[in-house]
């Protein structure tokens, strides 16, 4: 059942009206930014809610939706610019609306005198009405619609300052990195473009796609495959994550909005979208989980080697997402799309509350040179050990239920694969460990920071803070939240047996002893232990060099190859060419040129020539 | 008896040889204008021989047009050649050669 509506539109065009105030007026009504940035945000959340409460009073199943005008005809393919709300979508946009208002207001206190005060909500909002797009899509046009606009934007707002080069470089990184992602994404939308147009369905719409999985059955695998490649760029998946612990480079409110809550959640979103499709093809759930499980124990085992604090939580962020694939990988889209927005609450709190902790330290990033900051932050350390506590998944937290059922679901799911469930729990107790060593080293123990800046510490003020506990408490009750009932429209199977629940909440309790033994009990442990695995700590601590060997294989080739055509092809080949074209016909004209003297008279005796020529010929005719 | 019209065309074509050759042969730039003038000339004169001998007055029409082009042509061309000369200080055909590639 779908309910036409014209409610949807104003969810996507108030966020763009505020982009437009604040590029035209934002710089010189700065204070009326200050509202308007998180107000058109918060208004935006409104309408979700209306629309929400109005699918709530249809029956299950149903769907409001809104064609705004047709967009493209091209034959007898043709797309609308039209919204469509149901329950995955109702809890998308409440995430992206609810959450971003709180970062949105967090940024007015964390943006309070940056000379790009208006550029900055500018970016923001036009990154919130791109992610609404694309979760209120109709069909996979206007989702890529989106899904390019959020790149932009992301790349926007990671070179923010963009007068450091490395963080220019940075956002540069990111889009790169992203375009090879949407190649495949694209090449996805192609194929089932085709392979539907060869049986008379020209539409990309979502629904068209799962009234006609018989069609695309036959190439259902090659099509996740590639729209899976889409979701590694955006959602930074193996081997496609590098640019997210660079993307930290922007303001922190950037990376709480974008780079842990919502936009890189684009690719778990696409899945969970057409979740009908990937059932066709359960190599191709296979290959997603297997590169969730990889990534989530992969960034797990980088993270807890980090010594900057938003680099620790960028690669939280990674094994978080691969967790969600997971989820999506065993058939449980429920549970991935819970993780999704429970996450969302505890790691924009984890940004938002590191964001605190640097802007109160004077911009110091290095966890080395933090410690003992629980008396002179509480309200920031109450928050984060909040967003610790429900991370490492302690019930009753919100992390705890999510993170659950999608390991229960990776043993006993739809689709189970035990193996990859098992490396989930470890990177369970991994997430434990790293959130906790974040915890204790920044907040426990003596304050390793220098006189000038202990001096300087503060609490932030109330438009900072206040967004953290209302984060917190969503933290706490995220996961009472029948989200994954919501989504997938069936009974909630909270099946999960009480022993598989204390072997999780065993790991999560583990890995925060451990945290706290190593890094306030006994300081002195991790520097024995790291000495013990020289060659291994520190081929962590880099990440596993990994960026060094894309550099390698990618970056260096394709640059020398780009020299190769600057110094060589270019000149040689191109500019020979062009030249030798004009070098050949200046030789073989230089004959024929003799013929003309300049001399008149030499040009009336040919005339006469040719006169003679032509009597003669007509008088011999 | 009239002169027959075999007269008057052979009159016409050696003034019109002499002027081919003129503009061909001479060098100096005056004596080649004057030259084709004979050439007009010549023309002119075949036109009314014709036009007498055929009884039409279609030639007679003709040459008057002629003369209006050649009194047009001798001005242009005079002009020219006391522009170029105002230039160059020549009238010799053979070092007015610049005007090629």
């Amino acid at each position: 059942m779908v309910v036409e509506t014209t409610l949807l539109r104003w969810i996507v065009a108030l966020p763009a009206l505020g982009v437009l105030f604040h590029v035209f007026l934002g710089r010189r009504a700065t204070g009326a930014v200050k509202i308007i940035g998180p107000g058109v945000v918060a208004a935006a959340f409104g309408v979700v809610v209306a629309a929400a409460l109005r699918l709530h009073a249809l029956p299950e199943g149903a769907a409001l939706h809104d064609r705004v005008y047709e967009w493209i005809v091209a034959g007898p393919f043709h797309a609308d610019v039209a919204f469509r709300f149901d329950a995955l979508t109702a809890v998308m946009t409440l995430v992206v609306t609810g959450v971003g208002f709180l970062i949105h207001v967090y940024s007015v206190g964390y943006m309070h005198g940056d000379a790009g005060f208006a550029r900055f909500f500018a970016y923001l909002n036009l990154f919130t009405t791109a992610m609404l797009i694309l979760v209120l899509a109709d069909n996979l046009l206007l989702l890529f619609v989106g899904w390019e606009g959020v790149g932009l934007c992301s790349y926007l707002l990671i070179g923010f300052w963009y007068e450091k080069p490395e963080n220019a470089a940075a956002g540069k990184k990111a889009f790169l990195v992203n375009r090879i992602g949407d190649a495949g994404f694209l090449l996805g939308l192609f194929l089932i473009v085709w392979t539907l147009g060869t049986h008379g369905i020209w539409s990309l719409d979502v629904t068209a796609i799962e009234e006609h999985l018989n069609v695309l059955a036959p190439v259902a695998l090659p099509v996740c495959l590639l729209l899976f490649v889409g979701a590694t760029g955006k959602s930074a998946q193996i081997p496609l994550y590098v640019w997210l612990p660079d993307a930290m480079a922007g303001p922190t409110p950037v990376s709480a909005l974008i780079h842990a809550a919502t936009m890189v959640t684009a690719g778990v979103y696409m899945i969970a979208r057409l979740h009908a499709l990937y059932a066709l093809a359960p190599a191709a759930l296979t290959v997603v989980a297997t590169i969730g499980a990889a990534t989530a124990l992969f960034a797990g085992v980088i993270a807890t080697a980090q010594t900057d604090i938003k680099r620790v939580l960028a690669y939280s962020t990674v094994s978080q997402l691969g967790y969600m694939f997971l989820g999506l990988g065993v058939a449980t889209t429920g549970a991935a799309v819970f993780h999704l927005v429970t996450h969302a609450f505890f790691k924009a709190l984890l940004f938002l509350g590191a964001g605190s902790v640097i802007h109160g330290l004077g911009g110091e990033q290095d966890l080395r040179r933090m410690g003992g900051l629980r008396t002179r932050m509480p309200i920031t350390f109450a928050t984060m050990a909040v967003a610790t506590l429900a991370i490492a998944g302690v019930p009753p937290l919100s992390g705890f239920f999510s993170k659950d059922e999608i390991l229960w679901g990776a043993f006993a799911g739809a689709h189970p694969l035990p193996t990859l469930g098992v490396i989930g729990l470890v990177v369970a107790g991994l997430t434990a460990y790293y959130s906790g060593r974040l915890l204790f080293l920044a907040f426990f123990g003596d304050c390793r920071a220098s006189e000038e800046t202990q001096h300087h510490l503060h609490e932030s003020p109330l438009v900072m803070t206040a967004p953290l506990v209302v984060l917190a408490l969503l933290a706490v009750v995220g996961g009472a939240l029948p989200v994954p009932a919501l989504v997938t429209g069936e009974a909630h199977e909270a099946a999960t047996p009480l022993a598989f629940m204390t072997v999780a909440t065993l790991l999560a309790f583990g890995g925060l002893a451990l945290a706290y033994w190593l890094h306030v009990v006994r300081p002195d442990v991790p520097g024995l232990i790291a000495a013990r695995l020289d060659g291994f700590y520190d081929l962590v601590r880099d990440k596993f060099r990994i960026d060094e060997l894309y550099d390698a294989l990618v970056v260096r080739p394709l640059f020398a190859l780009a020299d190769v055509s600057a110094w060589q092809i270019d000149p040689r080949l191109i500019d020979g060419a062009v030249n030798g074209a004009a070098a050949f016909v200046g030789a073989t004209s230089g004959v024929w040129r003799r013929a003309q003297t300049g001399n008149v008279q030499h040009y009336a005796l040919s005339f006469l020539v040719g006169a003679l020529v032509l009597v003669g010929y007509y008088v011999s005719r | 008896m009239p002169t027959p019209l075999g007269w008057y065309l052979g009159l016409s074509a050696v003034i019109f040889t002499i002027g081919v050759l003129g503009v061909l042969v001479r060098r100096n730039v005056i004596i080649i204008f004057m030259a084709i003038e004979l050439m007009l000339n010549a023309v002119n004169l075949t036109f009314v021989a014709l036009a007498r001998s055929l009884g039409s007055l279609d030639g007679q029409v003709i040459v008057f047009f002629v003369m209006t082009v050649a009194a047009a042509e001798a001005a242009v061309g005079l002009a020219i050649i006391l522009a170029m000369f105002r230039n160059r200080e020549t009238t010799n055909a053979d070092e007015l050669a610049t005007l090629k590639w």
